[in-house]
């Protein structure tokens, strides 16, 4: 446990522009990977009531005109 | 030392015990005069007691009781509970709901209720596609700026317009109906006591015939949801007044209910995302307090654990 704790220390808070970098891309990973997770609950939760969900049925014409 | 203590605590509580004592004895003394008073007194007691309760009960009486200004009947029947799924907090609205909606606002309501407050450009994307709401706004024209000539000539809507009123002002909605002013139903879920239940109740609650013994005026109907009763508005939606084009049964309950939900929507049209927000930010608090539980936890532990211990000096007794 120690050495886990010592070996953390020297990696990422020893010097401070390793500890900045890692606070910055770490806000940015996990803001990324919250924000994903939430939005699949959320959609998972309104299945069928979203109009992303619905549109299909309403866009077809039209992509068949573009193409 | 042990000895002394013995002795103090006795002493002690020899004396708590004479002190009951005699209290106890000069109460019973005073029981004793009591019970012996003249019936003069008696009957003084007994009638200034009823004057004062009889009294505080006509106080209550003229001036303690809720007045109620208006009589059941004015204040409308309560709307019915109806279990709303786009009012729970992590549902949003069911968008081909608010497209049925739309259609029952565009083919029933818009004769006479206006929707200023929404422009044609926020159905898009939410419950039709560009090309057919762009089709609904040229349906419409409005004024342009005035040109050259300082003349105002008429366009075809573009989504940025606002739906227009069926009434150019009030005083023309008022003369077409009756001297009643159909409201504008852009805020009316906010604006009415019950919100989504009223209005369903107010749309499916138009009873055959006024029940027996009801005044309703000249011009008017009866509605036992609408504060008064008589409205103006007579029952609009009846099954198959509009025709789905997801093929959804027309009935008026199912009407009524898309109606509602597209006002819903109208009044709040930021509901889905306001909701998606607020189930993140709570998810995420949570996990911040958690955080400050463990971190007070921490920060006190030392604090917590530690234990004082006094050893008294070691010297001569005094």
């Amino acid at each position: 446990m120690a050495g886990f704790a010592n070996a953390i220390y020297s990696t990422f808070i020893r010097k401070n522009t390793v500890l900045l970098t890692t606070a910055f891309a770490g806000a940015f990973a996990f803001e990324l990977a919250f924000d994903i997770t939430s939005n699949k609950v959320w959609d998972s939760w309104n299945q069928g009531r979203q109009w992303k969900d619905i549109k299909h049925r309403y866009m077809v014409k039209e992509e068949e005109d573009d193409e | 030392m042990l000895g002394r203590s013995i002795l103090r605590a006795s002493n002690r509580a020899i004396a708590r015990q004479s002190l009951g004592k005699s209290t106890r004895a000069s109460s019973t003394a005073a029981g004793a005069e009591a019970a012996s008073s003249p019936f003069y007194l008696t009957l003084t007691a007994a009638l200034a007691t009823a004057a004062a309760a009889g009294s505080t009960a006509w106080y209550y009486h003229l001036y303690g009781q809720e007045a109620f200004a208006m009589t059941p009947a004015e204040e409308g029947l309560h709307a019915t509970q109806y279990p709303w799924v786009h009012e729970r907090f992590n549902k949003t609205f069911d968008h081909a709901a608010l497209r049925r909606g739309f259609q029952v606002y565009r083919e029933v309501c818009a004769s006479c209720h206006s929707l200023t407050r929404v422009p044609w450009r926020s159905m898009v994307g939410t419950m039709h596609t560009v090309d057919e709401m762009k089709a609904f706004a040229e349906e419409h024209e409005y004024d342009t700026e005035p040109n050259n000539e300082g003349n105002i000539e008429k366009r075809p809507g573009k989504l940025s317009d606002y739906i227009p009123a069926p009434y150019p002002n009030e005083e023309a909605a008022r003369a077409a109906n009756g001297g009643a002013l159909p409201p504008d139903l852009s805020l009316i879920t906010k604006g009415r006591h019950g919100g989504c239940n009223y209005i369903f109740s107010l749309l499916t609650g138009y009873p055959d015939e006024p029940p027996a013994g009801a005044a309703v005026a000249e011009g008017m109907n009866f509605n036992p949801y609408f504060p008064g009763t008589g409205i103006a508005m007579a029952r609009v939606l009846f099954d198959g007044v509009v025709e789905y084009e997801d093929g959804t049964p027309a009935t008026t309950s199912q009407m009524a209910k898309d109606v509602v939900e597209f006002l819903n929507w109208s009044a709040e049209p930021e509901m889905d995302e306001r909701k998606k927000m607020g189930v993140k930010s709570v998810a995420l608090l949570t996990g911040l307090f958690a955080i400050s539980v463990w971190v007070k936890r921490y920060k006190w532990a030392p604090l917590k654990t530690r234990k004082i211990v006094y050893s008294p000096p070691i010297g001569p007794r005094r």
